[in-house]
């Protein structure tokens, strides 16, 4: 019977291993950002903040006029923009994972709280998060920004401050459900406390929401970024991020200047199309049903 | 010998959110049950078996504002325990058995989490220890090759299985005694009498006290020592199952027996009680059970019978069969 079970274990891990239906694309797109953020300074062929005036507008490489060493063109302060993207993926990744990471963890701990401890916690925590969700998202991140002063930990912070709401909200609903499922009941029965039963029963069950919630998330935080700093009250601006390259480039859109907003709005889509894909597979791959099939 | 468990005109009014509305949920009940003694609780739906089990554990709904009497299990009040306390007193002394075992299992654990997580939280156990004692706990429940199974996942096993894997949670922490509230309802009949069985083996062997809640008679004739039958929220009859069986006294326990298909009679048509189980917000004046009860004499319209003893602790509340 051992030798039975040590070979289940043993195709099972196997089976896992060479992973059925693996999302490469969203894992190699990610990874390849993931690595240009690490090893920015290696990688980009010129600096990102400091670029050569008699070098402005250069097309792409391949374009009529463009420079081999330019691959991607210059902007209108003659930076290199594979260089500002290079270190653009570190800012967005940074922030974008921390904020998602951080509004996460505050939402799915006051959606649990709210949605299983019911009462005055719920009635507390359900209406700061509607008067939270009556404020326009922007507006608010704005105001915040104004207040904090522009600088990459504040984003982080203005970011999570704002979009903790829907995790709580869907959380909640979720741990109204689950809260009267029979297993929580056996669990009361079972002598649980509270906090035990919120932290084995509860959590593990609404951490796949979360999950998928955040790699949605991850997708709006990174477009909510680049609009702050498209406004002028995100990263300050010699730093490069997407949404500052995108900002600045539009002036360069009715001249032609196309590869100033098109390679970071490629970037920006391309990282919340993987965030959204690798979120999904995530889903099925931790629900214990899905996850045989 | 004192008795392990014993229930003093207990009650639980459920008051509706104004306060209008009062429901006897459980009225003015007590019973008595030894240790190594199987109570079966039957009645209709909605005549107050759980609530009663319920109270025990004292894990009533919001709405249960109005308890009173005593509980007294191995001597103490449970009624005058602080939250703590019953919290340690729950899945370590007095454990319970739900209504729907197939969705008692969190899908997200393996069977060995969930069977040691009462060790775990009662008595701090190791997780290493406790998957041991899992393991254990599932062989004695007659789980086939509980090395394997320990390390599965709940959607992975059959009803039956899920059911005795509950069984294993409810006797982990070896307790005094254990409810099981209609724990067979779910499963086909080969398996109830498997199930049933196994619960007998374990009582026997741990020396647990167990209280069955069923509608089923034939369950309660084969496993109980003693009986109480619930109608209207209180206890109209109670006694060691032998009498309740041959003599029953009060008119409602002759009708349930009788309402039990038989093979032998089956020209006749199927034997119910008529009209309904009364609207407890609003029961009829007197005995709860008269507007239904063929026996019925006018004392019954007006006033209330009480508990009346007769011989071996067989108790009834009726005017006609006590007197």
């Amino acid at each position: 019977m051992a030798s039975r079970a040590a070979t289940l274990t043993f195709e099972w891990t196997m089976s896992t291993l060479r992973m059925k239906g693996f999302p490469w694309f969203p894992v190699v797109i990610l990874g390849t950002l993931a690595l240009a953020a690490i090893f920015a300074d290696v990688l980009a062929p010129h600096s990102p903040e400091v670029g050569q005036l008699g070098q402005r507008f250069k097309p792409p490489a391949w374009q009529q006029g463009g420079a081999s060493q330019f691959l991607l063109g210059t902007d209108h302060l003659g930076r290199d923009v594979l260089s500002r993207l290079i270190f653009g993926a570190r800012v967005s990744m940074v922030v974008g994972l921390l904020a998602v990471f951080v509004a996460g963890t505050i939402g799915t701990f006051l959606g649990i709280l709210s949605g299983y401890m019911g009462k005055w916690t719920d009635q507390l925590i359900m209406r700061v998060t509607d008067t939270w969700l009556a404020i326009p998202a922007l507006t608010f991140a704005i105001f915040l920004a104004a207040i904090l002063g522009p600088s990459e930990m504040n984003i982080v912070i203005i970011l999570s401050a704002v979009y903790w709401t829907r995790y709580a909200r869907v959380i909640r609903g979720e741990v109204l459900s689950l809260r009267e499922r029979e297993f929580v009941r056996l669990a009361i029965v079972a002598g649980c406390s509270k906090w035990t039963i919120m932290k084995r029963h509860i959590l593990p069950n609404v951490l796949n929401t979360a999950i998928v919630i955040a790699s949605l998330q991850l997708g709006v935080v990174i477009v909510a970024e680049a609009a702050l700093s498209f406004l002028g009250v995100g990263v300050p601006p010699p730093k490069p991020a997407w949404g500052l390259m995108l900002a600045d480039g539009k002036k360069g859109l009715m001249a032609g200047y196309w590869w100033l907003t098109v390679t970071p709005g490629m970037c920006i889509m391309l990282m919340v199309l993987s965030a959204n894909l690798l979120g999904d597979w995530l889903r099925v791959k931790l629900d214990p049903q899905l996850r045989q099939l | 010998m004192a008795p392990l468990l014993e229930l003093k005109n207990y009650s639980t009014h459920y008051v509706s959110a104004r306060g209008t509305r009062v429901v006897k949920a459980v009225d003015t009940v007590s019973l008595v049950l030894n240790s190594g003694e199987t109570l079966g609780i039957v009645g209709e739906s909605g005549s107050g078996k759980t609530t009663l089990a319920l109270s025990i554990l004292r894990l009533l709904p919001m709405a249960a504002r109005k308890t009173d009497g005593e509980i007294l299990f191995e001597g103490e009040d449970l009624l005058k325990k602080s939250t703590e306390e019953m919290r340690q007193i729950r899945g370590k002394r007095i454990a319970m058995i739900l209504q729907d075992p197939m969705a008692s299992l969190n899908p997200l654990f393996t069977i060995g989490d969930q069977v040691s997580e009462p060790l775990r939280v009662h008595e701090g156990t190791p997780r290493r220890t406790a998957w041991q004692k899992a393991t254990a706990l599932l062989k004695a429940v007659r789980i086939t090759a509980p090395e394997t199974r320990v390390r599965e996942y709940p959607h992975q096993m059959s009803g039956g299985m899920r059911q005795r894997i509950v069984g294993a949670m409810g006797i982990a922490c070896e307790p005094r005694l254990l409810i099981a509230d209609e724990p067979t309802t779910s499963l086909d009949l080969t398996i109830q009498a498997q199930y049933l069985a196994l619960l007998r083996d374990l009582q026997r062997e741990h020396g647990l006290a167990l209280i069955f809640i069923t509608h089923n008679l034939g369950i309660v004739a084969k496993m109980c020592d003693r009986v109480a039958v619930m109608y209207a929220g209180r206890l109209v009859e109670f006694g060691p199952v032998r009498k309740i069986f041959d003599q029953p006294r009060h008119p409602y326990t002759r009708a349930l027996l009788q309402s039990i298909p038989r093979f032998a009679d089956s020209r006749n048509r199927l034997t119910a009680i008529g009209g309904q189980p009364p609207d407890l917000s609003a029961p009829p004046l007197g005995c709860a059970f008269h507007p239904r009860c063929p026996d019925a004499i006018d004392r019954c319209r007006g006033e209330a019978p009480p508990e009346t003893g007769t011989t071996n602790g067989h108790t009834v509340r009726c005017w006609v069969a006590g007197s």
